[in-house]
């Protein structure tokens, strides 16, 4: 039955001594049999721990697993599969592993019972920061993290079945078997490194094989069945709505290799089937934590599965008469009467003291107290669990599973290997598989007496990682905490890295035991996901550090890179910030260019990034009409108007531009951040409204390059590359005039006369594929009139000296009348938003406004609050705040945008700008928004 | 969670987004007599039903339907997918 | 009972024996003056501060379950007055000074640590509105100071600063901000309650209200029926469930938001960083656990359990702002319901039905704002008038447009 292969020898540290093992070995059964037995420290007592499982149970053999410039903390030995060069540390202890300074907290114990902590520390008042709790936090924790970035990669895959199966022991193999030979799609899991579960290390006799020789051949023929897919360490973690399971799979337990160290799985299963097995629990007694104590099972394991001995003179503790351990020197029964009153030793167990007096020799105590079906995946879905008397333990309540999920063998509280080969022959049944082969096998009933714990004044154990003692979870019935929630929460119970596999239910013991109650009406605690803990790495997958988020290029985006750009994260998108030319040393150097450059000649700005709707129908306008609180039926074919659109609540929501190609087609921009948003709320408006219009809409932000062009010579420059059979003279193409084109020849483009910038402007659209070559051609075309490229700063500074409402303006919290655009605010149809704009004191009283520093030299500041000259700086009389500011190279000074109470009645008005977090605070007096040529000449010329 | 779009058959959940209770449907009469009142019920109030509920999803990653799906807001089974323009017209 | 080291020596050395119960185990008496529903944090602080600050006699809080059952034992435990709108900023400011002397206040340790909190800023734009922001709480006495990426650098020097999507750019930072242990809160107010004479009784579900003419007279529970003067309704996530049984439709939704932990660590993380780039928050529990969540699901839910794409986005967030964290183990997840009110703000407020006083809507914004709500609630239940701090949090104000949306999205509560 020996698992692991002599033949191959695997070196490695731990504690930084060297050691050997063989593959097949996990770390724990290496350290075993390398006779190594204080493996870790406890919580809070920093008692001394030895390895007390085989699996994910393990709530003591937490190590360090060390990579070259990292490290993973808290790893289970027992689950890590050995490798060559193994490198493991012990954690959480001063000193060395085996003399730890902080077992000190050991010997105070007394006073630092459960929940010792809410009862004191409070006097003097700064003590519990600046004293008390750094020292609980220092104390606090297991492992130690790494600040290095995680170097792994962890791949993420989905995979669909109709029958996902937890669990390969002999229900999940024979499960497997069945759904495979009935042509189901079907995928075995397992969170050990080798199929078989518990008949790997339990030899029983199955139809006349052996144990581990049916495991081979069932494997066999199912590794042969083109249907069915076999993943080992595979953890299903969670079990989510509709069907869906988490799974991680750990592809290697090295730091730093080559490829996947783990992958995320989402399964999509019809049907899934828990054969997860049973995990042995322990019994509490004084001392039970101490080094040598394992759960039987475990014991078991490392000898028949690891050929490891756990000790030359082992003891078996039980209640039961599951535990079969071949070679043990003492048989302590509990239905004999006769159970565990001490044990001695401290590093490891030397000595057992009875009931009866009897001191016996041992190195190693077997412990059963019974078995706990792994449910918990039963419960993800909230389902709780019930309790069956015979069994003494919690079974799946099949009333209230995950749907579609079946449990079978131990996991559904079928001890015997010949029930759980029943309950996969019912559920084939069930699920109308021809059964073809009948099983026969041990059939030996479980005979157990319930025996909890030992009652002592000694400290015994029921949570070993988290120290967890029965005298807590008795005092914590003393302080009214009897609830299991609240036993759990005061005294920790439960809430280890292990999840308190070993620990749940004989807490519930204890706590019914003090409560005079049943363990049924005691209640259980509810298991969430994960099952087991999984990295928050894998969980991120590859969507990390650049990849965190897509990234968006704009058409010009090489062109720019080319030509000095630094670019702003927009959304998604990458925009030009600014181009920095030669000799610019700071951005303004390069902004104020590019202004004072456009205004003078003619700039470019790459406004792909705006959102560009197709709106097309018989009834677009009428659509339109319900969207913005201006008219847009009324537009004329070849034109465009501004409009603001609202939310149902009365907000404005976003503006823009809508242009009218023909009839039945319109052209809208939004706002870059709100491209999406947008289009959601007009298919909304399209779909769930007005079902019954005749309208279509799609966005096509993607599929137009568009470029502004703006400046007094941005008509010259445009002039040159329009193919000649177009006019764009003023008076055949005047402000607002919208067309379809041709440029450079043949290439289909759009043309709208709008304006950001409050120049002469035009904005340019090509299919995306022609955008690069259209942005190198207008550059080239206008050196003539030293045309600039200019950024999203520019376009800023110059949006906010023409005082147009932007991103900072349109913040989800104003009205058109705050806006200062009610006038747009049509009377007589009906358009989202329109009746609850009319709440009265929706709007409140701030406008929109601009400041200027009444001394010019003085910086204005975004984020500023404003005061009356005289108040106080007080929350009743903060009059509004500074939400856009630029330096306006053109009137050479900052100048802001804002909201202020009353705004549009104080103009002229002086004020108290304040800016706490920069300490700037300023003068400011109230004007315009509009802060050059507010008549628009410059833009209709 | 898991979508079964009436056009295009199951979706993961997370190709969609939300917005709420289908009574957004239901935009009252802008001639209403009792105007203001209809809008803040229909803008603000909410059942906020314990059950089964139905309620709007958006298809923003996949054909952009705007869908009314009945959902169970304990256990989040879904028993109906419908799109939601078609609800729309038969329950006019 | 009153908790000191002196008695917990005491008691170290007598076999821990004197310890009493925390809170009283009640039985319902046939009428109270006042009658508080749901014993989580905001319930039972509601009726210490109605005993103690208002002199209230005869209260009693109904728990359905179990004594902080709620929200208040399951949420990321940060205590914070970073807003940007004065409505709210008063509120939490109110009730970060009632956490700093929480302790005194209920002689029990709530573990109350700050350590500070900083958002990060990851644009001008972002950087901007939270300048807007931190002035408004300078302007309330509120501690607030920018920090560029230098001094964020200083502070935590193994977040992503060279690898990143969206760089950091600096942070607002509140010192005073931090943690408190959520559990002890709901147990400390209990503790505190309960010495002032509130009978506390668990397991006892409002199941109806006694309305006649307009008037609430009393509640019916599985208990049996008791009368009271006033009741105050504390139940957020259950808001809707509770009031419907009064015959009200509210402004609000219920939605599942999901939080995280890791396995125990040696302390790493000082204080609460919340992503500006990403959902994602964090901080360090005095347990070693990293505490952290992100954003709703965003749909409407009562489960209490959360799915996956959520867990992974946030996740997701993490590792892009503390690339280490990706060799931490998450250890367990769950899901609350939260209170999703339809501008993001909280409700505590009379209704239309005398005698019967609401409190709830607090989105997932309510652990911070327990001191403050109940002080609040209390001020409003004992003097039949709003608290200065609490008064716009009006059920009329969607009617008559005064919300207060602190993130500018509207009546669509998953984005706030």
């Amino acid at each position: 039955m020996i698992l692991v292969n002599y033949d191959k020898i695997l070196k490695f540290q731990f504690n930084g001594k060297h050691y050997e093992g063989y593959e097949g070995d996990t770390l724990a059964s290496a350290l075993l049999r390398e006779n190594v037995k204080v493996v870790g420290r406890s919580f809070k007592y920093h008692r001394p721990r030895g390895i007390f499982g085989s699996g994910s149970e393990e709530p003591n053999a937490l190590v360090k697993l060390e990579g070259s410039n990292t490290h993973e903390p808290n790893r289970r030995a027992t689950s890590i599969k050995l490798y060559d060069g193994l490198k493991a540390n012990s954690q959480n202890y001063i000193g060395n592993v085996k003399f730890d300074i902080l077992a000190l907290n050991d010997y105070i114990h007394p006073f630092i019972s459960a929940g010792f902590y809410y009862k004191t520390f409070m006097w003097p008042k700064s003590f519990w920061e600046k004293v008390y709790e750094p020292i609980i936090r220092r104390a606090a924790g297991l492992g130690t993290l790494s600040t290095e970035p995680d170097p792994d990669r962890y791949d993420k895959g989905y995979l669909h079945c109709e029958l996902l199966i937890v669990g390969s022991g002999p229900a999940g193999l024979k499960m497997a078997l069945d759904a495979s030979r009935n042509g189901k799609k079907v995928i075995l899991v397992d969170e050990d490194f080798i199929m078989g579960g518990q008949l790997l290390s339990n030899e029983i006799d199955i139809n006349g094989s052996s144990s581990l020789q049916w495991v081979e051949q069932t494997l066999s023929e199912l590794r042969n069945s083109s249907n069915v897919r076999i993943m080992t360490r595979t953890s299903v973690y969670g079990v989510y709505d509709h069907g869906i399971y988490g799974a991680l799979e750990t592809v290697t337990d090295e730091i730093e290799r080559p490829g996947a160290r783990q992958i995320l799985w989402r399964i999509y299963a019809n049907k899934s089937v828990l054969a997860s097995g049973a995990t042995e629990r322990p019994i509490a007694f004084p001392n039970n934590d101490r080094p040598g104590v394992m759960l039987a099972s475990a014991v078991q394991t490392y000898n028949k599965r690891f050929d490891v001995k756990c000790g030359d003179n082992i003891s078996l503790f039980t209640n039961n008469s599951g535990a079969n351990l071949s070679k043990i020197s003492n048989l302590i029964d509990t239905r004999d009467g006769s159970h565990i009153v001490n044990v001695h030793g401290r590093n490891l167990i030397r000595s057992i003291t009875l009931n009866s007096g009897k001191k016996i020799n041992s190195d190693c105590l077997a412990v059963s107290g019974g078995w706990n079906p792994n449910l918990q995946l039963t419960c993800h879905k909230r389902g709780r669990p019930k309790w069956n008397e015979k069994l003494s333990c919690f079974v799946p309540d099949n009333s209230n599973l995950p749907n579609n999920m079946y449990v079978i063998g131990s996991a559904n509280g079928s001890f015997s290997t010949q029930s759980v080969f029943n309950d996969v022959s019912d559920l084939s049944e069930q699920l109308g598989y021809r059964i073809t082969e009948k099983i026969k096998t041990e059939d030996n009933p479980l005979n157990l007496k319930p025996f909890w714990f030992v009652k002592s004044k000694k400290r015994s154990w029921v949570d070993f990682q988290n120290d967890v003692t029965v005298k807590d979870i008795t005092l914590a019935h003393q302080e009214g905490f009897s609830s299991v929630e609240h036993v759990k929460r005061y005294t920790t119970l439960g809430m280890a890295t292990d999840q308190g596999k070993t620990s749940n239910v004989i807490g519930l013991a204890v706590l019914a035991d003090a409560t005079n109650k049943t363990i049924p009406e005691t209640g259980t605690t509810i298991f969430r996901p994960p099952y087991t803990p999984i990295s928050i790495g894998a969980f991120a997958g590859a969507h990390k550090g650049k990849h965190f988020k897509p990234i968006r290029l704009t058409p010009s985006h090489e062109f720019a890179s080319e030509n000095g750009a630094t670019f702003v994260d927009t959304g998604y998108w990458k925009r030009a910030q600014w181009f920095s030319q030669d000799k610019e040393v700071t951005w303004r150097d390069s902004v104020d260019r590019e202004v004072l450059m456009t205004r003078n000649s003619v700039g470019i700005c790459d406004v792909s990034t705006l959102g560009k709707i197709d709106i097309q129908g018989k009834d677009a306008g009428k659509f339109l009409n319900k969207i913005y609180i201006n008219t847009f039926s009324t537009l004329k074919v070849g034109k465009c108007r501004y409009g603001l659109m609202l939310r149902e609540d009365g907000i404005a929501m976003d503006d823009g531009t809508s242009a009218r190609l023909s009839e039945t087609h319109y052209i809208m921009t939004t706002t870059t951040a709100k491209a999406g948003s947008v289009y959601s709320h007009l298919e909304f408006c399209r779909q769930v409204l007005f079902p019954n219009m005749d309208v279509h809409i799609i966005s096509t932000t993607d599929q137009w390059a568009q470029f502004s062009i703006a400046g007094p010579n941005a008509r010259n420059l445009l002039s040159k590359i329009i193919d000649p059979s177009f006019n764009i003279s003023n008076e055949t193409f005047p402000y607002m005039a919208c067309a379809e084109i041709t440029i450079c020849s043949g290439v289909r483009a759009r043309i709208f006369r709008l304006s950001f910038s409050g120049e002469l402007a035009y904005e340019i659209s090509v299919p995306s594929r022609y955008g690069d070559a259209l942005i190198r051609k207008l550059i080239s075309a206008g050196k003539e009139f030293n045309v600039t490229m200019y950024g999203t700063e520019a376009l800023g500074v110059m949006r906010i000296e023409k005082g147009h409402a932007a991103g900072n303006e349109l913040d989800g919290r104003n009205t058109p009348v705050n806006l200062g655009l009610s006038g747009l605010m049509a009377k007589k149809k009906d358009y989202i938003g329109k009746t609850l704009s009319s709440r009265e004191k929706l709007s409140g009283n701030e406008t929109m406004v601009g400041f200027l520093s009444v001394n010019p030299s003085d910086k204005l500041t975004n984020g500023s609050h404003f005061v009356n000259i005289g108040d106080k700086i007080l929350p009743e009389n903060d009059q509004g705040h500074m939400s856009s500011v630029a330096y306006s190279p053109i009137l050479e000074r900052y100048i802001g945008i804002g909201f202020l109470k009353n705004g549009k009645d104080r103009y002229d008005e002086t004020l108290k700008a304040i800016d706490f977090l920069q300490n700037n605070h300023v003068e400011v007096k109230v004007v315009s928004p509009h802060f050059i040529d507010p008549n628009g000449d410059r833009l209709r010329a | 969670m898991i979508i079964n779009h009436p056009l295009l058959g199951p979706r993961d959940s997370s190709e969609f987004t939300y917005r709420g209770d289908a009574v957004l449907l239901n935009r009252p009469d802008p001639n209403s007599e009792s105007l203001l009142n209809d809008y803040y019920e229909y803008q603000y109030i909410r059942n906020n039903t314990h059950g089964f509920m139905k309620e709007l999803w958006f298809h923003e990653q996949g054909d952009r339907s705007w869908l009314v799906v009945t959902r169970n807001t304990l256990t989040h089974e879904i028993i109906k997918v419908e799109l939601a323009s078609e609800y729309k017209r038969e329950n006019k | 009972m009153t908790y000191s080291a002196l008695k917990i020596f005491k008691e170290a050395l007598t076999g821990h024996k004197g310890w009493k119960p925390v809170w009283r185990k009640s039985i319902a008496q046939n009428s109270y003056d006042i009658i508080i529903i749901g014993g989580g944090g905001h319930g039972l602080a509601t009726a210490f501060y109605l005993a103690k600050q208002f002199k209230q006699k005869k209260i009693a809080v109904l728990e359905k379950g179990w004594v902080g059952g709620g929200n208040v034992g399951r949420n990321t435990t940060i205590i914070r007055s970073n807003y940007m709108l004065n409505k709210n900023q008063a509120f939490y400011e109110f009730s970060l000074k009632l956490w700093e002397r929480i302790e005194k206040d209920i002689n029990y340790n709530a573990m109350v640590s700050q350590r500070g909190i900083i958002n990060l800023f990851h644009s001008d734009a972002q950087r901007d509105s939270y300048i807007r922001r931190g002035n408004t709480m300078r302007i309330h006495g509120t501690d607030a100071i920018l920090l560029n990426q230098d001094e964020v650098k200083k502070k935590y020097p193994f977040l992503n600063y060279d690898n990143a999507r969206f760089p950091i750019k600096g942070g607002l930072w509140q010192p005073r901000g931090g943690t408190v242990r959520h559990d002890a809160v709901a147990w400390g107010y209990a503790h505190a309650a309960d010495k002032y004479g509130v009978d506390i009784i668990e397991n006892c579900e409002v199941v109806g209200f006694d309305i006649a003419n307009g008037k609430c007279l009393g509640v019916k529970t599985n208990k049996g029926n008791i009368k009271a003067n006033k009741i105050g309704v504390a139940v957020a996530g259950n808001s809707s469930k509770v009031m419907n049984m009064a015959g009200m439709r509210l402004p609000i939704e219920s939605h599942v938001l999901q939080a995280f932990v890791s396995e125990g660590l040696k302390p790493i993380l000082p204080g609460v960083i919340t992503y500006g780039a990403g959902h994602f928050y964090v901080s360090q529990s005095d347990k070693g656990g990293l505490v952290f969540g992100g954003d709703i699901d965003g749909y409407n839910s009562y489960a209490q359990r959360g799915n996956l794409p959520v867990v992974e986005d946030v996740c997701e967030g993490g590792v892009s702002l503390m690339p280490m964290i990706g060799k931490a183990r998450l250890l367990r997840m769950w899901g609350g319901i939260m209170d999703m009110s339809m501008d993001g703000s909280p409700i505590i407020d009379k209704t239309h039905i005398s005698g019967l006083y609401f409190n709830g809507g607090w989105c997932y914004g309510g652990f911070k704002a327990t001191p403050a709500s109940g002080y609040s609630f209390a001020h409003l239940l004992a003097t039949d008038t709003h608290h200065e701090v609490a008064k716009n949090y009006t059920l009329d104000r969607f009617k008559s447009g005064l919300t207060i949306d602190e993130k500018g999205q509207g009546a669509q509560p998953n984005l706030h």
